[in-house]
């Protein structure tokens, strides 16, 4: 690695520093916007004032805004977002306790997708205009064009009510061997895989289609060496750039799915956490769930970017 | 001079069926597309009227009922007409819609070309105030609205209106600097017309298609998002209902098979299935063009 790629990649982790710091001052401003506050909320109509103002100064919210945001800053930087509104448990504790499910679901669908994407889209880039190609981008509209909800019902329907093999909900403390397992996780992975699939096969196509055009590739034809010997000696290792960049991409989709799909199959990870705070608007909960998971986006779009600076040939001297 | 006239008069046909015939849409895939998006939009409007039943009419003591001459799409968890419902959740899913792409796509349109018009310190303070944005998905932007304003349409509208907003400055502003260094607007620069004159009369009606083309996928896109935000139960709330809210309402006959619940998300598939169709159209005919 040589002295601008570097210096590239630590501008661009600086950048994406400020970018979450932005972020953070966005989340904590909006969820701080409405005059009535935590103690009001808390207390209720029977609150009095002065029982209302002790709770204030005890919950810091006599404190100006900016001493607040601070305050709740540094407690992220040292790994303490405050305490739920609701039941009074610390918000670490609550994340902590849901967070290695969420990763879990995501870890399936990504070990599942990367794969079967990367297989269609080199395979469609490679006969271009065949059925093959056609149907399988006209899935691919299909799968990013309509809602995650009506992918997961047919699945249901199928899997669950005509063919009768999979539960409709997620047990998951009843997946102790792989083949419960495999149960508990087929139709959350699936909904999550389809679109997945669909973008990051798409990408590769793209990707792969634009190293196919380029010279070398035609040379590689003239010498007689074979499709399968061009694409996987020739093209791969200059497309791994575009497609690591199309894979971290696709994966930041994660994020926006999960909440959907965790909510369908009632699955306890950090979306649906999160979805509960917003319903019982349990504030300090909803900002430390929002921060995870702009933090998790961040990550990857930070990925996406450093995968294209460093395969950018031009860079590289 | 002259070329630049002629691409003014084009794009500035002001009858809406032009649009088809400028792209020209020849593909059986785009017609069915346009032809899905005709006919919601126009049920967007008169779909309430033309229900065969009222909205929260109790028609069947069949609830979760089979389509059936009667009821087209069954009914639903209380024995209502599900067909009545779609038709008038459709101004609440297409209006909602529609207006929050239209503001979406006009902020930042306009925020694209003040910056490429401006540049400096006003491109710089503007593309980092979008790019702050943009970093926020766009559902966790969603759930932090609801949780701290609560959810009705005005907020649904301002909410999808700014979590799509930055995708279509970005777009705006590339395509605005491009047309920006060519020569026409330079030569309107050195005749010392206004910044409102070159944005409006010189750089955006060039920029027009593609325009168009990112407000059909940001419509979808949001379309996409509301819909969900109502099958959270966080979405438009009862008794008013979109499509979103329809499915969610009758989850639970999801283990019956129920229409009631395939109908409402169907539609919303052929909805944003049909803008794609038609973008998909227009962008490969502009490809051989």
């Amino acid at each position: 690695m040589n002295q601008t790629i570097s210096r590239l990649i630590i501008n661009r982790i600086g950048l994406g520093l400020l970018t979450l710091l932005i972020v953070s001052l966005v989340i904590f401003m909006i969820t701080n916007l409405l005059p009535g506050d935590a103690a009001q909320e808390l207390l209720g109509q029977s609150a009095t004032p002065e029982t209302l103002a002790a709770l204030r100064s005890q919950l810091g919210l006599d404190l100006p805004i900016y001493t607040r945001y601070i305050q709740w800053l540094g407690g992220l930087l040292v790994g303490d977002a405050g305490y739920s509104m609701v039941n009074g448990m610390s918000i670490m504790e609550l994340i902590w306790s849901r967070l290695p499910n969420t990763l879990s679901l995501a870890a399936f669908a990504t070990l599942v997708s990367v794969p079967v994407a990367l297989s269609i889209g080199i395979f469609s880039a490679m006969y271009r205009g065949s059925w093959f190609d056609r149907y399988s981008n006209m899935l691919a509209v299909f799968a990013v064009s309509v809602p995650e909800f009506l992918i997961a019902t047919i699945a249901v329907l199928i899997f669950a009510v005509k063919l009768g093999w999979l539960s409709a909900l997620s047990h998951i403390e009843s997946a102790n061997t792989f083949g419960e397992m495999l149960k508990v996780y087929a139709m959350p992975v699936l909904t999550l895989c389809s679109v997945l699939v669909a973008q990051m096969a798409r990408m590769t196509r793209a990707a792969v289609i634009d190293q196919l055009s380029s010279p070398y590739v035609e040379m590689a034809l003239l010498k007689g060496a074979s499709p399968i010997r061009i694409v996987l000696l020739h093209v791969l290792p200059n497309a791994l750039g575009p497609i690591a960049n199309a894979i971290a991409l696709s994966l930041s989709y994660l994020l926006g799915g999960v909440i959907i799909v965790e909510s369908i199959f009632n699955y306890p990870g950090i979306a649906t956490l999160m979805l509960n705070a917003v319903s019982t608007r349990d504030m300090p909960l909803v900002q430390g769930c929002a921060m995870l998971f702009c933090f998790g986006y961040l990550i990857l779009v930070l990925m996406a970017d450093i995968c294209e600076i460093v395969s950018n040939p031009r860079l590289r001297k | 001079m002259s070329i630049h006239k002629t691409t003014v008069a084009t794009t500035n046909t002001s009858n809406p069926l032009s649009l088809f015939s400028r792209f020209h849409v020849q593909s059986v895939s785009g017609l069915i597309g346009g032809a899905l998006i005709i006919f919601w939009l126009v049920m967007a409007v008169i779909g309430p009227m033309v229900a065969p039943y009222g909205a929260n009419d109790f028609v069947s003591y069949d609830v979760f009922g089979p389509m059936s001459k009667d009821y087209l799409m069954g009914t639903d968890y209380l024995g209502r007409d599900i067909f009545s419902r779609v038709l008038n959740g459709t101004p609440y899913t297409i209006g909602v819609a529609l207006a929050a792409t239209v503001a979406a796509c006009t902020a930042g349109v306009v925020s694209g070309l003040v910056a490429a018009a401006s540049a400096g310190w006003v491109d710089a303070v503007i593309s980092r105030a979008q790019d702050a944005l943009i970093s926020i998905p766009s559902k966790m932007f969603a759930l932090i609205m609801v949780a701290s304003f609560g959810s009705s349409v005005p907020l649904l509208i301002i909410m999808a209106a700014i979590a799509y907003m930055p995708g279509s400055f970005r777009i705006a502003r590339a395509l605005a600097v491009n047309v920006m260094t060519l020569d026409y607007v330079q030569v309107a620069r050195l005749r010392g017309e206004s910044m409102a004159y070159i944005i409006f009369k010189e750089v955006l009606p060039n920029m027009f298609r593609p325009v168009l083309t990112d407000f059909g996928l940001r419509f979808v896109f949001i379309v996409l998002l509301l819909s969900s935000m109502s099958f959270l139960g966080l979405g438009v709330q009862p008794p008013d209902a979109d499509w979103g809210s329809l499915v969610r309402e009758n989850i639970s006959g999801l283990g019956a098979g129920a229409p009631a619940v395939i109908a409402p998300a169907v539609a919303i598939a052929s909805l944003t299935i049909g803008v794609n169709l038609l973008i998909d159209s227009i962008g490969n005919k502009s490809a051989h063009h």
